[in-house]
């Protein structure tokens, strides 16, 4: 099964909504709590890195039995660097986001820390692509 | 622990229910739908939560209560009222000849639920810092039956602490077999309750076996009797004062009662069944912090909101914050059994449990999820209700658990009726094993 969302860079009042309505659907089928919060975390960081560094993106999830996979796309500055932008406590976060209690710089290691598999590529001036998978029937 | 089968302590009575469908509206966890002109409940979804009790203009909803007469099976037949219970009346009655009134009735004793708030506020303390945050109050079994079927992830993190209720209870038990050499089958112990959900409570508790409070007892019901005996100026025969509770005790059944019996702790205070879920689904995304106490009732304004207690519910609360102003500032009457109370006070693991909305199975759970969703893409979205369910969305998964039918949808059945593949007498069928045969006939 398959979700879609659509992102607009900047509205932080949205931020979320994704997630949220994911975590519905993965209750509603009865996947184990801890992987649930699993992709929840995972989903809301990457939700919101578009929100807070990108112009705009879309979010698809494919839910099956065994797994969950998300791609996040979006049109935005990119990453130069993303080594650098994976490290614990990097940030290139504004002033404004870092005043609506974002920015710490620990958003990209959390998702990884929280998926099985992660990939992300980004060009810049163009935008950034995260795919990720969190197994569910493993640890059921 | 084992699993019991989800005692609900609200019933449908068939002979009064028009289906009006009022009540699946207002169902949190929708377990509500019309059937053959009369409103169905599915028991494994019930929380007790009385809100289709609030709603339901032809008092068709009863509360499953105690027989009274139950009381005389006892010796010793105890009377515990909690405090909300004397927000209900004015100033012209006094709290000693309600009492009166109530021994009157045919018990021998009463007291105040409240009286051992202060060691189970102590003991909340302890526990606090041992468990993982926030730790939610297991005062509402309301909301404590929310958290199980919708909350599943959260069923950890309720208090596995016993309430004022029971531990008042332990507390008299010891106290008539110390002091009165009373034997425990001898001791009587009855509640008057504001609501179903500690009906629910007292019939099925969750993390105990069996509840130690021998039954419970219609707030409505002893509601009536006093303002019976009192209009018809039959003084009791004794004016009786129970039992001391301290003014903090007093109001721990009110919005915030518990928060302010726990200073030195960031408590977060939450009513109202809507602003419970909302905060508990910010729980579960993890968007809570810096909390280490959720106390949350799922009535507005807490208790004195119960289904079953009479009243303004602002005006209830307020009576009793002007009650518990004349209260002693400290109650050290149950210190002595602090030991045995703290020991008795633990219960058992609080187990999910999540209501099985499409199959156990989780790839069939997921065929038959994606199902649902084209088929409410072809609905109207406007949840009108016609169809029996709360809405666009509950009736898609009732097609797809097998329980309706598309054209259970008023719009579906006259879309398909145009286009010619639905005869009339198929229709009229379809709309009377909703809403009963008598809705179609003209009214004389
Ligand atoms: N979608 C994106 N587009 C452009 N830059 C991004 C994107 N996602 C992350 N970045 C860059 O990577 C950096 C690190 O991201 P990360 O999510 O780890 O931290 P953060 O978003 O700055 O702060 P936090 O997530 O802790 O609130 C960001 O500061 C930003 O420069
Ligand atoms: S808030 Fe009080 S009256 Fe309302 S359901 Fe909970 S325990 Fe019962
Ligand atoms: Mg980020």
């Amino acid at each position: 099964m398959r979700l879609n969302f659509n992102i607009e860079g900047g509205d932080f009042t949205k931020a979320g909504s994704a997630s949220s309505q994911v975590k519905k659907t993965l209750k509603q089928i009865n996947v184990s709590p801890t992987i649930i919060k699993r992709v929840v975390v995972a989903l809301y960081e990457a939700e919101v890195n578009i929100v807070a560094h990108a112009f705009r993106g879309n979010i698809s999830v494919d839910i099956e039995p065994e797994q969950v996979h998300v791609q996040l796309t979006d049109e935005g500055p990119g990453i130069p660097d993303i080594d650098r932008a994976m490290q614990k406590g990097f940030s290139t976060a504004s002033p404004k986001v870092r005043e609506m209690g974002f920015g710490a710089g620990m958003g990209l290691s959390n998702i990884r820390d929280n998926v099985d598999t992660f990939k992300i590529t980004s060009e810049v001036n163009k935008g950034t692509t995260l795919d990720m998978t969190v197994l569910i029937s493993d640890n059921q | 622990m084992k699993q019991q089968s989800f005692f609900h302590a609200l019933n449908i009575r068939h002979d009064v229910c028009v289906g009006c469908s009022h009540c699946i509206k207002v169902c949190p966890t929708e377990a509500l739908r019309v059937k053959e002109g009369r409103a169905l409940l599915y028991p494994d979804r019930c929380i007790s939560c009385g809100e289709c009790y609030r709603v339901c203009p032809f008092h068709a909803i009863v509360v499953e209560d105690d027989d009274f007469n139950r009381i005389y099976d006892y010796k010793y037949r105890i009377l515990l009222i909690p405090s909300v219970f004397f927000g209900q009346f004015n100033k012209q009655i006094s709290k000693e000849e309600i009492n009166g009134i109530l021994l009157d009735l045919g018990f021998t004793d009463i007291c105040p639920v409240e009286h051992t708030v202060k060691v189970l506020s102590e003991a909340i303390k302890q526990y606090i810092p041992q468990h993982e945050r926030p730790v939610i109050s297991s005062f509402c079994p309301a909301v404590i039956r929310l958290i199980q079927v919708i909350f599943p992830a959260l069923a950890g993190n309720i208090m596995r602490l016993k309430q004022p209720l029971e531990i008042t209870t332990h507390y008299l038990q010891q106290l008539y077999i110390q002091e009165k050499n009373a034997k425990l089958d001898e001791i009587g112990i009855f509640y008057i309750t504001p609501c179903a959900a500690k009906i629910a409570s007292n019939k099925a508790p969750v993390g105990e076996n069996e509840s130690p409070v021998t039954g419970v007892i219609n707030m409505k019901n002893l509601y009536n009797r006093v303002c019976q005996a009192y209009k018809q100026k039959n003084k009791p025969s004794v004016e009786f004062n129970t039992l001391q509770v301290s003014a903090r005790e007093m109001k721990w059944t009110l919005t915030g009662g518990e928060a302010e019996n726990l200073a030195g702790f960031r408590c977060l205070t939450v009513d109202g069944v809507n602003n419970v879920i909302d905060i508990l689904e910010r729980l579960e995304n993890d968007e809570i912090t810096g909390i280490d106490y959720l106390e949350l009732r799922m009535c507005d304004e807490s208790c004195p909101g119960g289904i079953l207690v009479q009243g303004n519910r602002f005006l209830t609360a307020a009576r009793l914050r002007g009650l518990a102003d004349t209260a002693p500032m400290e109650n050290s009457a149950t210190d002595r059994f602090n030991d045995y109370l703290m020991q008795n006070m633990p219960v058992g693991e609080i187990q999910p449990r999540a209501m099985v909305k499409y199959d156990r199975d989780m790839a069939t759970a997921l065929k038959k999820m994606e199902q649902a969703r084209r088929l409410k893409k072809q609905l109207p979205n406007i949840d009108c209700g016609a169809c029996g369910a709360p809405s666009c969305e509950a009736l898609a998964e009732d097609i797809v658990r097998g329980l309706a039918e598309q054209n259970s949808c008023i719009f579906m059945q006259t879309q398909h009726q145009k286009e010619g593949t639905l005869s009339s007498e198929s229709a009229i069928r379809i709309r009377e094993s909703i809403w009963g045969k008598d809705r179609f006939t003209g009214k004389s």
